[in-house]
Order: structure tokens, then C-alpha cells, then sequence
């Protein structure tokens, strides 16, 4: 009886709630676990954003919220037809609000990205950070310089209907049938197959029963924690200079 | 003259299946002419040509293209030289099996406001006499003749408006076309109906979910049965000596809520055995009642004769979703046996009437909680395969469990319902497995680990091999004795679909489709 009367008042509270409130709590219910409360960006990108890099319309970003972007995190839903226009909105709303100012020097963070950080090297193979700035929350970048196994991307869609493996840069062990070890990014892997790359651009492709062992490194990263590496302010300038990649070449 | 000579020579005759052809479709090996390849749901060939010695020299002999973006899930017909297949959205064809390339096509036009939870797809089509039966997408079962795909009648099983579609293949018994309706994500009322094959005139409808004054109804709270789903959405098996009809139904609708509906919610997530004339119900089985966990029962239910305790007993065996492997009496649907074949974190085991015992703690709250296995289950529509060579059921098996969680939901006509929903558990790589389980008790024999979770059946023959097909894109031979791969083909797309075998001009093959294509494996 309590419980009726209570999901009659959520039932009146929902059918008195606009769009635009629908389609926060429907954010906060889905999205923000990865995007953020703000939609500021997480595990997921940054959505407070004029331009979503992946949606250039109301109707592509429909479509991602119903079918997830394959090879990436981001799952898909099922939701009426309503609740994910007022998603949409709601999240093309979210691109309204101004940016707070980034602090730090961008071009000082290039410096220390391409010299003392030695960052250039692994990551024109690894992670590509060209628009980090447009998926990730300043928090984040600063989180993934400290820590950088405190979020190693996962995405194992649960609805995933194509090929595509996960762009997870998974760290991957494995030892030949003669004794050969190699470790590496994940590029593919079926019941049969896996194929890699290790750390100096070699590609590997090896019959999963031809190897002695096979280890999948899940949670682990190659890269080092900067936390001693750069000062305070230095973390602070390479953070604005990552902020300010925005796929602009 | 010689010219009428070589056509007639070189087209095929009308396909002439009588019932009892399909009845005894041990016979005649060459062919496949049911869903399941026999009445028994088997899904076994009895041919013998291509064998564990041979099988590495396994090589595509034709291809066929879908034109549609959708899933292709067909499981093909094959009889008198012609292969009938189903293509999403509801379309048919008749390939001619030396080139694969079309006799005829239908198409039908699917209304933009179709409600399906899953894609636009069609699993198969149903041959009788000289005519295909297929279930569309609109709710509508029609008959094509088999010489020309014309449509010979064309009939609404139900108001796709308000949820219904029809994605399984039908099952032709007797004089009658057996159909059951999808929409269980869409608070349907759920139905097993036949057709007179002539005539396309109803002959009977099963509701799965009892109405008033009817058996079972006591199981659901108030108004909740109108929209209790219990859909029909995998075709059925069918024993000729007792004339009964075995088919499976889905989750009782809203999915994830049950505080709205409140009792076992029958028949949800059940067996039914069905007389094939009346459609009058013999016995059910609930394999999970009061389901929270979408884990709909629509698998073909395998039926077999053995020793059971001492006793020759006619059976019928179940890898079903929810883990467990069920053994029933399929006269009385008595509960044998059963065990978890995967792994499972809800329930303490079956009782002695094969009923789960729960474990707390496993229902979906808002907050989410993490149960094996997941919305798709430990295994899912795609068939298991018996041989009765090896006298073991193959499973294609998920390992794959699921956050779920509980919202609440406000049933309106034709929109989703489902009352909450699942996410994947952070850093878990789901996987999957074909199973080798002895029927009887439900213990594994044998497995061969698959890297993702399948979505394909899985066909055993007489020639000692289990043929399927991965999520990530392979096809393969499995040795049925021992698992060992003896076989696999990169098809470079996902398998959703079950695999036949059949035998044309003197050489068997194998086909499975794989993304959008319809692929045919032969020897040299």
C-alpha cells in the first residue's frame, strides 16, 4: 500500500516533469555515471560541448543513444521515442553553458609533453590524444597523469551486433610455442586468432593455439605515473595543453 | 520440344512435401525440411559424407547476398533440389541449390511503425504441399507458392500497432500452420495460433497467458495478464504419436518489475504441450517463474527416447537461459532431472519438482545488481543440436553476466516496455562456449571455449562433426566426440543464425549464414 502510494506520486511527479526535467533525470540515470553529473566528461567524453565530434545532428546523436557507438564505451539503450528526444535535448543543452577557463600554460605543456614527459613517443601509437580535449574533462587529464590505471578503458557494448574490437589499448602477454615473448596493445582477437602491436610498432598475428601462454593484462597500463615526474604546475600546464587539442590540425 | 526438355530437366518440379514426408524426414537425408530438420528438434543431419577426416578440405561452394542492413537469421529449408530461405526484414526466397541464385523473390513492404525489441529479422520459413509459409514483421502469416513466391493468402495474426511481430519460422503439422507472436518487450498478451494450411482460417489459439475463469490465471495480480507478454517467439518441436505440440514461451511482461505483477505469472517462461488438433493445453513446465531477468524459455525443446531409471521413457531436454539444464517426461511434462550447465549466481539449484530455489538478494533494484547469467542468458534462441549418434545435446553457451536494474514503467500501446534494463560488468570480457552435455543427467562431456558469447546454433551429423559459427565472425567443425576444431573459415561477420546440412548431386554440404550472407561449404 505504502509502495502504491509512493509510485502514484512518482507517476504524478513524472507526468508534471517537462521535457527538459525528464531528459535530466533520464541523464543522470544513464549517462552521468560515465559522462558526469555535469555531462562534463569522465570515462565518457566531454558533453558540454558546442560540437559533439560524433554527432553532428539531433538525429546522429538520437542514434548513439540508441545504438551506442561500436568499438567504444559507450553501450546503447532502450528507451521510447520521447524519453530519448528528451535526452537529446537535454544533452544539446549541456553545449549551451559557457566552458570554465582553463588554467596553465598550453604552450609550456607542449614543451614538457614532447620533452621531459617523453609523451610524443608512445602515444603516436598508443591512445591517440589529438581531440583529448574535446572528450575529456580537465579532472580526468589531470587524473590520467597521476594515476594513469585508475581508468583503463573497458567497453564490452552489451548489445554489440558487429566485429569491432574495443579500442581499449588492452596489454596483452603471450609466449610462443618457441619460447618467444611478446607484449603488446590488442588489435584483434576471435575464438582462433589474436593480433598486436608491441610498444615499437610491430604488428603480430598468432593462432591461439600455436602459443604457450596468453596473458590478457586487464587494468594495467604502459604508461608511468607523472605524479613525481612534473611539478604541480607542470601537471597543470601539460593539462592545458591536452585541453587544448580539439582535433584541429 | 528439346528445348521444354532441358528446362523442365533443369528447373526443379514444384516442391510436393506432404505432412508425411516432413514426419519422416529421417528418410530422406538429402533434405531439410523443417525448422529444426525433423519434428524432434534435433537439428541433426544424418549424412555421413564430410567426417572429421575430411572436413579440413571444406571449401565455400556458393554465396547469397541479402540486400537488407538487418541481421540475417534464416535457418534455410532444403527439399527437391531448391533451398527456401527467409531474409529480414519479411522477405522470401527460393534458390536453385546448384548456384545459389534466385528462382523467385518475395518482398513485402514493412510499415515504418513495427514495434521489434531486436532487429527487423525472420529466423525461417515452413513448407507444406506446394506451398511457403512466412511470418512477417506486420503480424501477418501469408502463403507463397512454392513454384512462383506469389502470395496465395495473407492473414493478420494480430494488430502490430500494439506490439505483436512475428519473427519465428512456423511449423507445418498435419494440415496446419503453427505460429507463435513476438512483443514480449512490449506488454503483449502472448499467443500460440494454427492455420488451416488450405484456407488460412484460424483453427485454434493457445494464449499464454490465461484470462479469466481459465487455468493460471490466479498467477497474475488484477489487470496485470493483459499485458503479462509470455511471447511465443521460437518455433516448436511436435511428437506424431502423441500428437502433441512442444513449444516454448518468453518472459512475462513488464521485464524487470516484478513488484507489479506479483505470482508465478504463467505461462511465462514455460514448456507448453500442445494437442496439435485442439491446441488444448496437456501440461505445462515453468522453468522460471515470476521471471525478473527477461530469461525467456524460447529455445526448441529436443525431444528423445532412453532409458530413463531403469525405463524406456519418452524425453525432452532443455539447455535453458536461465543456466539450467531441465530433463522432462514428455507425455506428462514430469520433472527428472536437472542441473546448471553455466554459471549461474541466482538460485541454490531445482527443487525435486524442478522449480528454483532462489538465492536473496538477485531481484533487479534501482541501484542495479550483478546476476549471471545476463539478460541474454546462458544460452539463447539459437538451437542446441542432439545426435543421436553421440547420443549428447550440443549448447552454444553464453558466459556473460549483467548489472540489472529495476525502474518503473507505464504500459502504453505499442511502446517498450520493459521497466528497467541491464549494463555490462565493468571489466569482464564476456565469452562463450559450445557445451557437449549428456541429455540424461546434464553433465558436460566436453567444451570448446569461443572468445564472445554466441548468437548461432549449431548443427551435428552423422559424419561425427557439430557444425556453428562465432560472434566474432568464424564458422567452424567441432569432432562431436571430443570438440576438438577440426575446421573454421573466417566469415568476417558475427553468426545470428542456425546451420542446416544437405545433400545435392551426390555431396553434402553445410550452410550458415554470417552477417549478411548466406554461406554453403562443400568438399571438392
Amino acid at each position: 500500500m505504502i509502495w502504491r502510494g509512493y509510485s502514484l506520486l512518482a507517476l504524478l511527479l513524472a507526468s508534471l516533469a517537462s521535457g527538459q526535467e525528464k531528459g535530466a533525470i533520464l541523464f543522470a540515470t544513464h549517462c552521468a555515471p560515465c559522462h558526469g553529473a555535469k555531462g562534463d566528461g569522465g570515462r565518457g567524453s566531454n558533453l558540454a560541448v558546442p560540437k559533439l565530434p560524433r554527432a553532428a545532428d539531433d538525429t546522429a546523436l538520437s542514434n548513439i543513444v540508441t545504438l551506442g557507438i561500436p568499438g567504444t564505451q559507450m553501450p546503447g539503450t532502450r528507451m521510447t521515442s520521447a524519453e530519448n528526444r528528451d535526452l537529446v535535448d537535454y544533452v544539446r543543452a549541456l553545449g549551451l553553458t559557457v566552458p570554465a577557463a582553463v588554467e596553465g600554460d598550453p604552450a609550456r605543456g607542449e614543451t614538457l609533453f614532447n620533452g621531459k614527459g617523453g609523451c610524443r613517443g608512445c602515444h603516436s601509437l598508443g591512445p591517440d590524444l589529438s581531440d583529448i580535449g574535446v572528450r575529456r574533462s580537465i579532472s580526468y587529464l589531470r587524473k590520467s597523469l597521476t594515476d594513469p590505471e585508475a581508468e583503463v578503458p573497458e567497453s564490452f557494448a552489451v548489445y554489440r551486433r558487429i566485429i569491432l574490437m574495443p579500442d581499449n589499448f588492452l596489454m596483452v602477454h603471450v609466449v610462443t610455442a618457441e619460447g618467444r615473448a611478446v607484449t603488446g596493445f590488442r588489435l584483434n582477437e576471435d575464438t582462433f586468432t589474436i593480433q598486436l602491436r608491441d610498444f615499437d610498432g610491430r604488428i603480430y598475428s598468432f593462432d591461439k593455439s600455436e602459443l604457450k601462454d596468453l596473458q590478457k593484462l586487464w587494468g594495467k597500463s604502459p604508461m608511468p605515473s607523472y605524479s613525481g615526474v612534473f611539478s604541480d604546475s607542470e601537471l597543470t600546464d601539460v593539462v592545458a595543453y591536452l585541453a587544448s587539442l580539439r582535433g584541429e590540425r | 520440344m528439346k528445348l521444354a526438355l532441358l528446362f523442365a530437366i533443369v528447373l526443379p518440379a514444384a516442391a510436393q512435401i506432404p505432412y508425411e514426408r516432413i514426419r519422416d524426414a529421417a528418410h530422406e537425408p538429402a533434405n531439410w525440411l523443417t525448422y529444426s530438420g525433423n519434428y524432434s528438434g534435433h537439428r541433426f543431419s544424418p549424412l555421413r559424407r564430410i567426417t572429421p577426416a575430411n572436413v579440413a578440405r571444406l571449401h565455400p561452394a556458393w554465396l547469397y547476398q541479402t540486400n537488407d542492413l538487418n541481421q540475417f537469421e534464416v535457418s534455410p529449408i532444403v527439399a527437391d533440389g531448391v533451398m527456401y530461405i527467409s531474409e529480414p526484414p519479411s522477405n522470401a526466397a527460393a534458390l536453385d541449390l546448384a548456384t545459389g541464385r534466385p528462382f523467385w523473390t518475395y518482398r513485402r513492404a514493412i510499415p515504418s511503425d513495427v514495434h521489434v525489441c531486436c532487429g527487423q529479422v525472420n529466423r525461417g520459413v515452413a513448407v507444406l504441399g506446394e506451398r511457403v509459409y512466412l511470418g512477417t514483421l506486420d503480424a501477418h502469416l501469408i502463403a507463397l507458392d512454392a513454384r512462383t513466391g506469389r502470395v496465395l493468402w495473407d492473414v493478420p495474426v494480430a494488430d502490430y500497432k500494439t506490439g505483436y511481430s512475428i519473427t519465428a519460422a512456423p511449423l507445418a503439422v498435419k494440415d496446419k500452420i503453427v505460429i507463435g507472436v513476438s512483443g514480449g518487450e512490449y506488454g503483449i498478451r502472448g499467443f500460440i495460433d494454427a492455420y488451416d494450411a488450405q484456407t488460412g482460417k484460424r483453427a485454434w489459439r493457445f494464449w499464454t497467458v490465461p484470462g479469466p475463469g481459465e487455468p493460471g490465471h490466479e498467477t497474475w495480480l488484477g489487470e496485470t495478464w493483459k499485458t503479462g507478454s509470455a511471447a511465443a517467439w521460437v518455433t516448436g518441436s511436435f511428437d506424431a504419436a502423441l500428437n502433441l505440440i512442444y513449444w516454448a514461451t518468453g518472459n512475462p511482461g513488464p521485464d524487470y518489475d516484478g513488484n507489479v505483477r506479483p505470482g508465478d505469472n504463467l505461462y511465462s517462461d514455460s514448456l507448453l504441450a500442445l494437442d496439435a488438433d485442439s491446441g488444448q493445453r496437456r501440461w505445462h513446465f515453468q522453468f522460471t517463474p515470476h521471471d525478473t531477468h527477461d530469461w525467456d524459455a524460447n529455445h526448441v525443446p529436443v525431444l528423445f527416447d532412453a532409458e530413463y531409471a531403469g525405463k524406456p521413457r519418452r524425453l525432452i531436454g532443455n539447455a535453458n537461459r536461465n543456466g539450467f539444464y531441465y530433463l522432462l517426461d514428455r507425455r506428462t511434462g514430469e520433472f527428472l532431472a536437472g542441473r546448471a550447465y553455466a554459471r549461474q549466481n541466482w538460485a541454490k539449484g531445482l527443487d525435486a519438482n524442478g522449480r528454483p530455489v532462489m538465492l536473496p538478494g538477485t531481484e533487479p533494484v534501482p541501484a542495479g545488481v550483478v546476476i549471471y547469467p545476463g539478460i541474454h542468458g546462458a544460452t539463447n534462441w539459437a538451437s542446441s543440436s542432439y545426435s543421436p549418434q553421440t547420443r549428447l545435446l550440443y549448447v552454444a553457451a553464453r558466459e556473460e553476466g549483467n548489472t540489472f536494474y529495476r525502474a518503473t514503467a507505464e504500459y502504453k500501446p505499442g511502446n517498450y516496455y520493459s521497466a528497467g534494463g541491464m549494463r555490462g560488468i565493468p571489466g569482464v570480457e564476456p565469452s562463450g562456449s559450445v557445451k557437449a552435455i549428456d541429455p540424461l543427467t546434464g553433465q558436460q562431456r566436453w567444451e570448446f571455449p569461443l572468445h564472445t558469447p554466441p548468437w548461432g546454433g549449431l548443427v551435428s551429423t552423422a559424419g561425427g562433426l557439430v557444425f556453428g559459427g562465432t560472434a566474432d565472425g568464424y564458422v567452424f567443425a567441432l569432432d562431436a566426440a571430443n570438440g576438438k576444431p577440426l575446421w573454421r573459415f573466417n566469415a568476417g561477420a558475427p553468426v545470428l543464425s542456425n546451420p542446416i546440412s544437405y545433400e545435392f548431386r551426390g555431396k553434402q554440404y553445410f550452410a550458415i549464414a554470417a552477417g549478411r550472407v548466406l554461406f554453403t561449404f562443400t568438399l571438392d
